[in-house]
């Protein structure tokens, strides 16, 4: 139980080792490289620890086991305390073991890849409080825990994607990556919210134990659950704000594969696994038929396999291709899959970490740093046997044939949708198989096979590789707008001073083994990780392990039956899946090798706008720069602020300048005037009266006498008569 | 109900810096260094009586008004010279404070166009009485004389050392805040003579505030919440702040940034709110419908900026949305937000200002436009701009979410009495500022500090940070990082004050 | 003893001093008509002592008679003055103090 309940060291050790790399990163020999490696291997241990000792706990059968909390008091208000801590089951173990894995194995990596690079300490930190922050948020036992990874992990993704940040079109990249999960994030906000309403806790144990006990208004659970989608959408790439996935392959390689494929993107699907009892009563999974998320999923599945086929820069493709896959997730928790869809997330790391680090091998040694696929790339499997094998063992687990790592969990995804009343929904995975077949095998025969073209036939066009080159300019592109500038292909940006030294004029050769290393680890994932749960060989450890079992008063996950593989609908995947390898293929050897298609996009006007759509990403990057960012940017903040400037403070000011005409007023008209006036007025009186009563003073004495005579004449006639 | 009567140490931390600055304006003005000393000296004997304060509080019991004294004072009109200090009081205290002391140390050689370290140290430390006070203060009157103490210095900062604008800047914001403050007083005289002319004590006042009849509670809410609104400031007296804030000096920029606005939302906690519960309910409402139209119009006009101060200065008002909304649920979750996000907006956007003010000193002009590159001329400068960034944003890990978050949640669920539907709008709407903060923050960001320096800028040797801008933010930058992580050292201390005093009359 | 005739008597010489007071030019006659007033008044005074029996009424004309000489003097010196000055006694130029 001692890794059980110790399991907050597993992401404590990454943030420490962050903490060490900053503060002494440049001094060490090795520039940091070795924390971050020590640390992440460090957690590597303590998660297989984990897990080893978590499928010990759980014995066959149906009997129940909880998840292994720990609390310890965070913060509080209103009285109440809110914890911190760990909540370690079988979902938390697979995902730690996954995340500790790639991350080790990508540090491993990126010590050859990066090496020489201008911000090689940072780039080392970054990447280590990634890991720690998307560790921290697995593990997490509050929902506020949540969060705080989650937001760590936007944070180094904004970091990493914008290493290279001198050049405009890598910063913009990241703020896209940024604000565009931001904007799911909203949700994350408000779900939280309502979900501590309504079960009164930030416990996620107590939250999903309410939203199964049936106690929780109707109204309350489907919102919250659309709120959290909201965030799923946002951080998993899902339709309609996946745009940024693919501008993030701006940052260096091994980000792409960490990051942007295996762990962080992932980290939506894990929200929706982890509050599974919130969506499958809000949504009413159950009932089958269509909701939102298979919905979005499905969606997902369809487009972004259909613009992967126009992409020449490779990692857009393998980018697409993950947006795809995640779509297959979602898909696969909207149908009810939900073991299925948690399994394709362990399998799915395996196989797309692979490409992506091969891609990243093809680039260091092939292609000079280009990842244009066109240009430079064609002929490589001679060159480089491992990386080409990796890749093509990936590759083929991805397109999911049979006995590899993706075949065993989309089928079973597949299988499940059938089986709970999702039927469309397994016409679009089947589907969705075909592209996936047919744009990888596109893929590789350009990579690998055919004519070696530019850096690959060792010439070394460093005009090419030059920052954000609009190297993606070719023959069949039609009279369409170039959207945005995260679109083009971007070459890796090398510094001047980065190791040129091992290429020399020696043209493509094989990786080094600190690349090549990680790529067999990984394709050996790729090939036998689906063993697990092989379920047409009887054989179902995973389930057994990470699916949560449910007894009397403690339900914490919907009951879910369990779908029968089936060796028919199987091999028809399969079939499928092979078709479209086979299809991909010789349509690329017609294309590229015999040119049998110049030109189509001009020739026919069909195809040429649907390609244009395609290749413009549906106009989906125009709605959202040209028109959402840009109005939000410009008119309507420069209205909010003309309103403020001249109306609000204008009014201010107006204020301000009539206080100081009606002081005027008020001074000349009242107070010369009016009250001045008086003053005066008083003054004037007085003489005026003056001037009149001074006609008595004649200065002769008769006529005083005579008004003295007068007066006491009418006094003694008052006293007379009065009197 | 009081620990400690008579107590001597509160009037200390006020009164301190007035000693301090009258020693100050006694040293000729030749004598520059010693003035700056004398200054630091006093600043940082306020900031050990805070420290003092820090360990003599009874943190188990901080609602209670600790350090209380009660004194007669201007026995003809009952006001008395009342000071205590809870658990609501002690942060803003310590942050004032601090951010004193921090400020004296960047001013060691940085004062402003046109020179005379001695007025405008003294002017400082004036403000340091004015803003120790307010935060202490118990009596009505007590409280108006130092929320008013703060006007004059800022009115001289801003118009003596300011900007090209000073005059109009320095006038306007001294004109506004003081039309506000008087309709503010009225509210004051207008609460003690409906409540028996007996006593300016804000608690008697809050103990007796039920007899007065609702209409007038409505009325005297009003005139309170145009003197504090003015000063936080809310949408729409808000527009004396981007002036203030764009023509003030660096220094008193972060003062006004860090603490000056705090007068006003702590006025509302302090006072508006526990004297006056039922007018605070139904004015609530209105209170938090000002409160998102200022994330929104903030986080908008943030965007169409092209000068660095004032766009700082904007996000001022955004996050004082996010504060004034959480005081408007009036909820335990709402107000903690909002204090601890006072504390949180203290800290991240001094540092916010003191960075543009550094920025300023080196390229001599803040417009976006002609910046760019900071990163690569001076690379700690440019990540501490980033990090602020982060933190402004309300990333968690940093203090900043603490008072964003628990506001967004207790929209959700709003005290008794309040329309339940309108505040779950508000709650999304503020949501979506987030995005908006985000935006705007990572934009400057982006614009200021990666890509390449501009051509103008290009040949022209940046000095990264040196000792006294370390010296004076590497507290701030601990803090946010500290507060980021263990929030509960300022919940502990805070919950029990509002739950308490503030809310005591919303029982549920 | 009926006492109305010395009363009328009285008041025609008093009705007759006031007209000369009032109306004529001459200071000097003026000053008799002043004379005239005075007399009148001893008259009244008289006839009442006479009613009454009493010797008030007498005691007090007697007074009258003194002040009336001392008034006439004072008078005849101030307008020989006058017309010293002035070589004319007509009241009504005698307007210098004037308002």
């Amino acid at each position: 139980m001692w890794f059980l309940e110790n399991a907050w060291l597993i992401p404590v050790i990454p943030s420490v080792g962050f903490a060490v790399i900053l503060l002494f990163g440049r001094r060490l020999p090795l520039k940091g490289s070795e924390v971050g490696l020590a640390s992440m291997l460090a957690s590597l241990v303590l998660s297989v620890g984990a897990a080893a000792q978590w499928i010990h706990r759980v014995p066959s059968g149906e009997a129940y086991v909880g998840p292994v909390i720990r609390q310890w008091t965070w913060w509080q208000i209103g009285g109440e305390k809110f914890t911190i801590g760990t909540h370690i089951d079988g979902l938390a173990v697979t995902l730690l073991f996954v995340v500790a894995l790639i991350s080790t194995l990508v540090q491993l990596y990126s010590i050859e890849y990066l090496r020489g690079d201008r911000r090689y300490t940072h780039f080392f930190a970054a990447l280590t409080l990634f890991s720690a922050g998307m560790l921290c948020m697995v593990a997490a036992e509050s929902t506020i825990e949540f969060i705080l990874g989650w937001e760590i992990m936007g944070l180094c993704s904004f970091m990493l994607i914008g290493h290279w940040w001198e050049d405009g079109a890598n910063s913009r990249a990241a703020l896209k990556a940024f604000l565009t999960v931001r904007c799911g994030d909203v949700g994350l906000l408000v779900g939280i919210s309502m979900m501590f309403w309504g079960a009164h806790s930030f416990s996620i144990q107590k939250i999903n134990e309410w939203a199964m006990s049936g106690t929780g208004s109707k109204t309350l659970l489907l919102w919250g659950a659309v709120a959290l989608f909201i965030a799923c959408i946002g951080k998993s790439g899902q339709f309609p704000l996946h745009t940024w996935l693919p501008d993030a392959m701006a940052g260096p390689t091994p980000v792409s594969s960490l990051l942007h494929s295996s762990t962080m993107v992932v980290a939506g699907v894990y929200l929706v696994a982890r509050f599974y009892p919130v969506f499958y009563q809000g949504f009413h999974i159950a009932d089958g038929g269509i909701n939102l998320v298979c919905l979005i999923g499905g969606i997902t599945v369809v487009i972004a396999a259909a613009v992967a086929f126009v992409q020449n820069d490779i990692k857009k493709v393998l980018a697409y291709s993950t947006v795809s896959q995640l779509g297959y997730m979602v898909m696969g928790l909207g149908v009810g899959a939900w073991t299925p869809a948690v399994f394709h997330i362990f399998t799915h790391a395996f196989f797309k970490a692979c490409l992506f680090l091969g891609a990243g091998s093809v680039s260091h040694s092939g292609s000079h740093h280009s990842f244009d696929m066109k240009k430079d790339m064609g002929g490589l499997a001679r060159k480089m046997p491992v990386t080409a094998a990796t890749f093509i063992v990936s590759t083929l687990a991805l397109a999911g044939i049979f006995p590899l790592a993706g075949f065993w969990s989309k089928d079973a995804i597949l299988a499940a949708a059938g089986d709970h009343g999702y039927r469309l929904f397994m016409v679009v995975g089947l589907v969705g198989a075909f592209l996936t077949a047919a744009y990888m095998a596109r893929c590789v025969y350009l990579t690998f096979f055919g004519q070696a073209r530019g850096a690959a036939a060792g010439l070394h066009a460093h005009d090419q590789a030059e920052v954000g080159a609009g190297g993606s300019e070719h023959e069949e592109e039609p009279v369409v707008v170039h959207v945005g500038a995260g679109s083009h292909a971007v070459a890796d940006a090398h510094d001047a001073q980065a190791g040129h030294d091992d290429h020399g004029a020696a043209g493509p050769h094989e990786s080094n083994w600190l690349l090549t290393l990680p790529l067999v680890v990984l394709s050996f994932g790729a090939a036998f990780a689906g063993l697990l749960n092989a379920e047409g060989f009887h054989i179902d450890n995973f389930t057994r392990w990470v699916q949560p079992r449910i007894a009397e008063g403690v339900a914490a996950f919907p009951k879910i039956e369990p779908t029968t593989f089936k060796w028919g609908d199987a091999m028809l995947s399969v079939a499928i899946a092979a078709v479209g390898l086979v299809v991909g293929f010789l349509v690329c050897r017609a294309v590229y090798e015999r040119d049998l298609a110049k030109d189509l996009t001009k020739r026919n006007r069909l195809a040429g706008i649907g390609y244009g759509f395609l290749w413009n990403k549906y106009y989906l990057d125009v709605l959202y720069e040209k028109v959402v960012v840009a109005a939000v940017s410009g008119p309507i903040s420069n209205a909010a602020y003309w309103v403020n400037q001249h109306v609000i403070d204008g009014f201010v000011n107006a204020v301000g300048v009539g206080g100081r005409e009606a002081g005027d007023w008020v001074y000349r008209n009242v107070d010369q005037r009016a009250i001045d006036g008086t003053v005066s007025g008083v003054a004037l009186g007085v003489e005026g009266s003056g001037s009149l009563l001074r006609r008595l003073q004649t200065g002769k004495v008769q006529q005083y006498g005579a008004l003295l005579f007068a007066a006491a004449a009418i006094g003694a006639l008052v006293l007379v008569i009065v009197v | 109900m009081h620990l400690t009567d008579n107590n001597w140490l509160l009037s200390a931390a006020v009164f301190v810096p007035l000693l301090g600055a009258l020693v100050v304006m006694a040293v000729p003005k030749a004598y520059e260094r010693e003035i700056k000393v004398v200054a630091l000296l006093t600043a940082l004997a306020t900031a050990g009586i805070g420290v003092a304060l820090l360990s003599l509080f009874d943190y188990g019991n901080a609602q209670k008004l600790q350090f209380f004294t009660d004194r007669s004072w201007i026995p003809v009109i009952h006001a008395r010279y009342i000071m205590g200090l809870d658990g609501l009081g002690l942060p803003l205290l310590i942050l004032s404070m601090v951010i004193v002391v921090l400020v004296i140390v960047y001013s060691w050689d940085h004062i402003p166009e046109p020179g005379n370290p001695k007025a405008f140290l003294a002017l400082i430390l004036i403000l340091e009485v004015g803003m120790n006070g307010t935060f202490v203060a118990q009596d009505l009157i007590l409280f108006f004389v130092f929320f008013e103490v703060v006007l004059l210095p800022m009115y001289f900062m801003i118009g003596v050392w300011g900007g090209e604008q000073r005059q109009y800047a320095a006038i306007k914001f001294f004109l506004y805040t003081l039309f506000g403050s008087a309709l503010m007083l009225l509210g004051f005289l207008a609460l003690f003579f409906k409540t028996g002319a007996e006593s300016f004590s804000i608690e008697y006042l809050a103990a007796h505030s039920s007899s007065i009849v609702h209409s007038t509670q409505l009325w005297i809410f009003g005139g309170l919440f145009m003197g504090f609104a003015i000063k936080v400031p809310m949408f729409p007296f808000h527009t004396w702040l981007p002036d203030a804030h764009t023509q003030a000096p660096t220094q008193g920029s972060v003062i006004l940034a860090a603490i000056l606005l705090k007068l006003g939302t702590f006025g509302f906690v302090r006072i508006a709110i526990p004297v006056l519960p039922g007018a605070a309910t139904t004015w609530a409402p209105w209170i938090a419908l000002l409160a998102v139209i200022g994330i929104i119009y903030g986080a908008l006009a943030c965007l169409a900026q092209t000068d660095m101060k004032r766009l700082i200065a904007f996000s001022s008002v955004a996050h004082m949305g996010f504060v004034m909304l959480g005081i408007s649920t009036l909820t335990s979750f709402g107000i903690n937000a909002a204090m601890f996000g006072m504390v949180a907006h203290g800290l991240i956007t001094g540092m916010l200002f003191f960075i543009a003010g550094s920025v300023k000193e080196r390229y001599h002009t803040l417009e976006i436009r002609r910046l760019g590159g900071l990163l690569k001329q001076a690379p700690h400068l440019g990540w501490i701009l980033g990090f602020c960034a982060m933190a402004s944003l309300g990333l968690p890990g940093l203090a900043g979410f603490w008072g964003e978050f628990p506001a967004i949640l207790s929209s959700y669920q709003p005290a008794k009495g309040l329309p339940v539907e309108t505040f779950r709008t508000f709650m999304v709407v503020a949501a979506i500022g987030t995005v908006l903060a985000a935006s705007y923050l990572l934009w400057l960001f982006q614009r200021t500090a990666f890509g390449e320096p501009s051509e103008e800028f290009s040949h022209h040797h940046i000095s990264d940070m040196h000792a006294p801008e370390w010296i004076a933010w590497t507290p701030l930058l601990a803090a946010i990082v500290v507060l980021g992580l263990l929030p509960n050292l300022l919940f502990k201390v805070l919950d029990p004050a509002i739950v308490h005093t503030t809310l005591s009359a919303f029982k549920g | 003893m009926l006492v109305n005739e010395f009363l009328l008597l009285g008041a025609f010489l008093f009705s007759t001093g006031v007209y000369g007071v009032l109306v004529r030019r001459n200071a000097v006659l003026v000053l008799m008509s002043v004379e005239l007033i005075l007399n009148a008044v001893n008259i009244n005074l008289v006839a009442f002592a006479l009613r009454d029996g009493g010797v008030e009424g007498q005691v007090f004309a007697l007074f009258v008679i003194a002040v009336a000489a001392a008034e006439v003097g004072v008078g005849l010196a101030l307008v020989l003055l006058i017309y010293r000055n002035r070589r004319s006694i007509a009241l009504d130029e005698l307007s210098q103090m004037k308002g």
